[in-house]
């Protein structure tokens, strides 16, 4: 067993680390309260190729592996949320289902200009009345000649306002239960696709949530992704992705709510000493330093298994749900460690907190993960051995080449 | 058309430098970074060699933790890493450093423009980058703040230089060395094609052997590290009416014998 992370993964978190210094943490605050999203992230995300992180060179990314993947995740919540957030749907939830289930043409159609960071990514499976129930959803795809009509309305979409592309779950069979589903990749500029940004969030404020709403919009049969009726499969395993990115981040949130506490515990007084002599701040430190190593632990082994190509349900909801649940309890530690000062906008904490709610919510909220954890414990679930499509295991020398071959079953 | 600049890893300035009890500069387990002046220096060389679609070369002088300011170097996109290193070369001794740093320049054989940043963090001195081109024979111009021009065909090499009175614009000779300032350009971050690149290097290590030169005579024994005394800082609040304060702060003035 090797827990050591490569030169190259050293390398790109420091990359990514020393961007989120220099240009998002000292203006963030900025941006939070203003409740916009930074017009320069996301062009200067997909500059230093960050949007294509963990996609193939020769589908317009960097090639490198999933570890990275979630090293990046960890150091972008560090700054900031949404822009972990950005890499939940772009890359996680989206880039890597096309990577997954894509044919051919998909791949260089729509994922290589979005691992490029030319085109943005979204992912649209809630609803207003279908969230944890995504069985309930009523968004529907009608076949009729060459193309699919698609009616419905998506709700608290991530990068709504912003994105070009739009992974979309309707029914295709709204008799069929979760077999009726199918996912398509939509596109902004086909006519009757209308979006809108979501204000008065509690966290994630910086980032932009909104709505996307389909009015008979015309879906070109080949932007089905994987079969017909495949639609709840692909989501589940779109979810897969994005839970990782998720874990990852609300592991470097931790670490935020960490470091911030260690300085001020430090520089903070009562009592004729530093707070940190105080052994009911030490508890608290320690609790931190507990949850921060437990959540890179998950994160890390989950990144491990993507990279093997071994099936991760399970092991990527526990770190999902272990690391968002416990980045809420830091955050909230944080904030009395902070004292009053913690809980004005003078000190980062209070963002901390009011981000990592979120994040508790979406991409399954800790009550289905912890209905997941039993029934796999309990026996009542089970890790279906193979999909139609895997997410493909990390290769080096086949990720990192520039050469264009056919993959393999398309 | 080959540029060549030299970079090390120094402590991160925000680290605490003590001198330990065992009388050795340390700095507990902060990361080191590449020399803050030398992030312009590496751009710099990264552009010129662009511009002219010539070779980039990055030398460092000293043990392996200089391999880290080497691999960022690589991962921002210069072409070659050489590290020299040897049990008699003592890189912190100017003399030293620039007599490795020009027989390196000799042995390469086809350099046009040597680029330093502006001074090293760590020892706190440039006198290595005159020194170098004391050595080479070669022109030298400091505190750059920006090339104009580089007329190859005619080997001339045009460059504003800072001056506390303003700026100079001047025109000299190649080969040169160059200082240049904070400022010259916007560094840019490690690519990750690059980092992976970089990753998978294997740095060379040349001797002086190897640059078929010998170490310099020491002209400066170092003979201990001291830290720096420590100041004692007292606060003392007054409080009271201004003119009560007024009043106390003389008085107190008065018996440090400030007044
Ligand atoms: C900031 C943000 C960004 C988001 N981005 C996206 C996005 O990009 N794309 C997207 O498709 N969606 C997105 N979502 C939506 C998110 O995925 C849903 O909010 C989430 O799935 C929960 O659904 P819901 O809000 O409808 O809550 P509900 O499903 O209505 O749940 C309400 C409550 O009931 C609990 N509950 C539900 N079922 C059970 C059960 N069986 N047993 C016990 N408790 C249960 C839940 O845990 C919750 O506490 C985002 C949400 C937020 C807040």
């Amino acid at each position: 067993m090797d827990f050591a992370l490569t030169e190259e993964h050293l390398q790109a978190q420091k990359m990514v680390r020393e961007w989120c210094a220099k240009e998002v943490i000292p203006v963030i605050g900025e941006w939070d309260r203003k409740q916009e999203m930074n017009p320069a992230f996301l062009p200067r995300m997909a500059e230093l190729g960050i949007l294509g992180i963990s996609i193939p060179v020769k589908y317009g990314g960097q090639g490198f592996d999933y570890i990275t993947l979630g090293l990046v995740c960890e150091e972008l919540e560090r700054a900031d949320t949404h822009l972990r957030v950005v890499m939940s749907v772009h890359h996680g939830l989206n880039s890597m289902a096309i990577l997954q289930w894509g044919t051919e043409a998909q791949k260089q159609k729509f994922l290589a200009p979005q691992a490029r960071g030319e085109k943005y990514a979204a992912f649209c499976l809630t609803e207003p009345d279908a969230g944890s129930d995504v069985v309930s959803m009523k968004a529907t795809a009608k076949k009729q000649g060459d193309v699919y009509i698609l009616n419905g309305e998506k709700m608290w979409i991530s990068l709504a306002t912003k994105a070009h592309h739009f992974l979309v779950v309707a029914k295709t069979d709204p008799n069929a239960g979760h077999k009726g589903m199918s996912a398509f990749i939509v596109t902004r500029d086909m006519k009757g696709v209308t979006t809108g940004d979501i204000h008065g969030k509690l966290g994630v404020r910086a980032g932009s949530t909104g709505w996307v709403k389909f009015e008979n919009v015309e879906v070109p049969a080949e932007n089905m992704l994987g079969l017909e009726g495949e639609g709840f499969k692909i989501a589940m395993s779109c979810l897969d992705n994005g839970r990782y990115t998720v874990a990852s981040g609300a592991t470097g949130l931790i670490r935020a709510c960490l470091e911030d506490s260690i300085k001020y515990a430090h520089e903070r007084s009562t009592f004729g000493k530093p707070i940190a002599h105080h052994q009911l701040i030490k508890q608290k430190i320690a609790y931190m330093q507990q949850w921060y190593d437990n959540a890179s632990l998950l994160c890390y082994r989950v990144g491990w298994l993507k990279n093997m190509g071994i099936r991760n349900t399970r092991e990527t909801s526990m770190a999902k749900w272990y690391a968002t649940d416990h980045s809420v309890q830091a955050a909230l530690e944080a904030i009395q460690i902070h004292g009053a000062y913690g809980f004005s906008d003078e000190y980062p904490v209070e963002r901390y907190l009011r981000n990592s709610k979120g994040a508790v919510i979406y991409e399954g909220t800790s009550e289905i993960h912890q209905l997941m954890q039993a029934d796999f414990a309990l026996g009542f679930r089970e890790e279906k051995p193979h999909l139609r499509c895997e997410l493909p295991p990390y290769n080096a020398d086949e990720w990192q080449s520039e050469a264009v071959e056919m993959a393999v079953g398309d | 058309m080959h540029v060549v600049t030299f970079t090390r890893s120094t402590p991160d300035t925000a680290a605490k430098v003590e001198v330990g009890k065992d009388g050795a500069v340390g700095w507990g387990d902060a990361a080191t970074v590449v020399n803050p002046w030398d992030e312009y220096s590496l751009e710099e060389t990264i552009l010129q060699a662009e511009n002219a679609s010539g070779k980039s070369t990055v030398i460092a002088i000293g043990g392996e933790m200089h391999n880290d300011a080497l691999k960022h170097s690589l991962a921002m996109g210069i072409e070659n890493a050489i590290r020299i290193d040897d049990p008699n070369l003592d890189s912190t001794d100017s003399l030293a450093y620039a007599t490795a740093a020009a027989g390196a320049i000799k042995k390469l054989g086809d350099v046009d423009l040597v680029i330093f940043g502006k001074e090293s963090v760590d020892v706190g001195t440039d006198q290595h980058a005159y020194m170098t081109a004391r050595k080479l024979g070669w022109t030298m111009l400091s505190y750059v703040s920006k090339i104009v021009a580089i007329d190859y065909a005619n080997k001339t090499i045009t460059v504003e230089k800072m001056y506390e009175q303003g700026k100079q614009t001047v025109t000299s000779q190649l080969p040169a060395v160059i200082t240049v300032m904070k400022g010259i350009n916007e560094p840019r971050y490690p690519s990750f094609i690059g980092i992976r690149k970089a990753s998978k290097a294997t740095i060379p290590v040349w001797s002086l052997g190897d640059l078929g030169i010998s170490a310099p005579a020491k002209k400066a024994e170092t003979v201990a590290f001291m830290n720096l005394p420590t100041k004692e800082v007292q606060v003392e609040m007054i409080t009271g009416t201004p003119e009560e304060q007024a009043a106390q702060l003389v008085e107190k003035l008065l018996e440090a014998k400030v007044l």
